[in-house]
């Protein structure tokens, strides 16, 4: 290592202990102050509980969606040519430009009782989902895309020449080539859907035991002064954001390793 | 855990609450900054008054601040202001923002500050308890109340649906939760019958926002028939204009606001606080939808109140905090996690949907 690298990891090193590191080691310090009686407290709490199991389906349900939404969107934008395909490309980002207080109300404009496509799903749990889906939309398509934009067209001219149908260049060949964009893609988008709030404090009603998720009572849990059990509801993310992110990436190097 | 234990680890663990700050992203939206400068003082000694409040009362206090400017003891005052969630204000103040006058809707947020030694003990030792300005819990319903709703026990009829801000994610929201139930009291029923009609109220809440004002948001957004909300909130959204209509109950509940010198707030701060309770601030506050907390207010037309020659209906029955012990037995009886009578019906009501 030169002079210059270890400047340059030492920088890195320190930003992300202030921004990242020490912060997330307060929050489970704080928790675990408490000892396990916090943790048992709030986890015990059949509310507390029903809002955890609401927010990670609906967050994996929601990455499921858009590993296969995701990575259609970005085929299509390297690999098709069509009218207004400059325009998408812009359009795309939008749910991570938007405050998401404004997409909450854009998306209680068009679900909510007065959608001019006659769907209400305001205060229910398909509303929870269109939020999480609709925030997290841009991750896989991000990520999969620069990827796509780099991958040969030779090894798939290849493949087909030597006999492979379609399905098996897909499979065998591009697949692997994406699957480490998807995942992490896929990381982001579990990860952002965890932590949602602003979409929802119009559309889903935070009604507890129906639509109810956990960043809502983990503010109502400040709102109490009850920090202690806030941060244990706020590590139990952490270690369930930390499992699934890490069973992506096994998934990731196993599909890859076939390739 | 205890209230004083409770703060006690907040003041220790700032690092932690930063970090849950980040872990639930943007939604302590406090509008922290903008400042105003009312009056145009051409002294040339201006005193810096840092004012922290919740965000209902910003225009009243912004019109009591213009009429402080024309005062021996306002002239030359410049405000910095900050506005936003109650709780949260009451919270950051703790946690070092800084604030010569705090106005907050529940008086456990200065009683958060009183404990953590920023508030004298006798904040509430004046005639008034503290308070600054009172208004009552009303039912708000469409422009011309399509359902003619006249009071609570419209809201139980099968079919109707109820918008009330979140009761555990907002402490103001409690008033509502409060009046519903106690209004069973004042009309006569038994704590029973109070119960079961909460449990109805329960069974046709639509959705509980995040705050008083999300809730008026989702409600003008058609998401539900009625909305609980406070006289004053309904007046204000009169005022810029919104399409609805409100009904004061004939059994409510009377909501009061705190306000508060900080001990090492520049005297002037006190000055405020003694104009805000004199006629000439109570007369402001009155225009904007407050009800006046002390004698003596020359009436006003209220632009914005359903008859805005007679702004201030009094109800039949009102009940006080106070009467109900005050905000500590309130909370272990209604809201606490364990014990409380509202995550009791909300368990109840929530599983069986």
């Amino acid at each position: 290592m030169n002079r210059w690298s270890g400047l340059g990891l030492g920088i890195s090193l320190v930003w992300f202990s202030l921004l990242v590191l020490i912060p997330l080691t307060a929050v489970i310090v704080t928790s675990a102050s408490g000892g396990w009686a916090a943790y048992w407290n709030a986890l015990t709490s059949a509310q507390t509980a029903s809002a955890l199991g609401l927010t990670v389906g609906t967050a994996l349900a929601v990455t499921a969606l858009n590993i296969v939404v995701g990575t259609a969107i970005a085929w299509v934008l390297v690999r098709d040519d069509f009218w207004g395909k400059r325009a998408l490309e812009v359009v795309i980002d939008i749910p991570f430009a938007l405050p998401t207080i404004v997409a909450g109300l854009v998306l209680l404009s068009l679900y909510g009782p007065n959608s001019p496509l006659g769907l209400n799903w305001a205060n229910t749990r398909v509303a929870v989902f269109l939020a999480f889906a609709f925030v997290t939309l841009p991750f896989v398509v991000r990520a999969v895309q620069p990827v796509l934009l780099e991958l040969e067209p030779e090894a798939e001219e290849a493949a087909a020449s030597l006999g492979a149908g379609r399905f098996t260049v897909w499979w065998r060949i591009v697949l692997p080539s994406l699957t480490p964009a998807i995942t992490a893609g896929a990381a982001l988008s579990f990860a952002r859907g965890l932590s949602e709030y602003g979409s929802l404090v119009l559309l889903s009603g935070n009604l507890p035991y129906r639509t109810e998720v956990v960043s809502v009572r983990i503010l109502s849990y400040i709102e109490g002064d009850k920090l202690i059990d806030a941060a244990a509801v706020a590590s139990v993310l952490l270690v369930v954001a930390l499992v699934v992110i890490v069973g992506l990436d096994l998934v990731s190097r196993r599909v890859a390793r076939h390739a | 855990m205890s209230r004083a234990a409770a703060l006690d680890t907040f003041s220790r663990r700032s690092f932690g609450i930063g970090a849950i700050g980040l872990a639930v992203g943007a939604m302590v939206s406090g509008c922290v900054g903008g400042s105003a400068t009312p009056g145009g003082s051409g002294s040339a000694a201006t005193t810096t008054l840092h004012l922290v409040g919740f965000a209902v009362p910003k225009e009243a206090n912004n019109a009591a601040q213009k009429k402080f400017a024309e005062t021996e003891a306002g002239r030359g005052v410049v405000w910095e202001e900050s506005y936003g969630a109650s709780g949260d204000q009451s919270r950051a103040v703790v946690n070092g923002l800084k604030a010569d006058y705090v106005n907050f809707s529940l008086e456990g947020d200065v009683t958060r500050l009183v404990k953590a030694g920023l508030v004298a003990e006798d904040w509430n030792a004046g005639p008034t308890k503290g308070m600054v300005s009172d208004s009552v819990v009303v039912i708000v319903v469409p422009k011309g109340n399509p359902n003619r709703v006249t009071g609570w026990a419209d809201l139980v009829k099968p079919g109707v649906r109820i918008i009330t801000p979140n009761p555990a994610s907002s402490g103001s929201a409690r008033w509502n939760i409060l009046a519903a139930y106690q209004q069973v009291i004042l009309a006569g029923g038994t704590e029973a019958e109070a119960k079961a009609y909460l449990t109805a109220f329960f069974n046709n809440v639509a959705a509980l926002p995040g705050s008083g004002r999300d809730a008026t948001n989702a409600f003008l957004q058609g998401a539900g028939d009625v909305l609980i909300s406070y006289e004053n909130e309904a007046i204000l959204a009169r005022q810029s204009g919104e399409e609805l209509d409100y009904v004061v109950p004939d059994e409510t509940l009377l909501i009061e606001n705190p306000a508060a010198v900080l001990k090492d707030a520049n005297p002037r701060a006190k000055a405020y606080l003694d104009f805000v309770l004199s006629v000439a601030g109570q007369t402001e506050f009155t225009k904007l939808g407050f009800r006046p907390v002390i004698d003596g207010v020359p009436h006003v037309d209220v632009e914005g109140a359903i008859d805005p020659a007679q702004p201030y209906p009094e109800p039949a029955h009102l009940v006080t905090i106070a009467d109900l012990g005050g905000w500590d037995a309130v909370t272990a009886k209604f809201f606490d996690e364990k014990t409380g009578l509202v995550p009791e019906i909300q368990a109840a009501t929530g599983k069986k949907q």
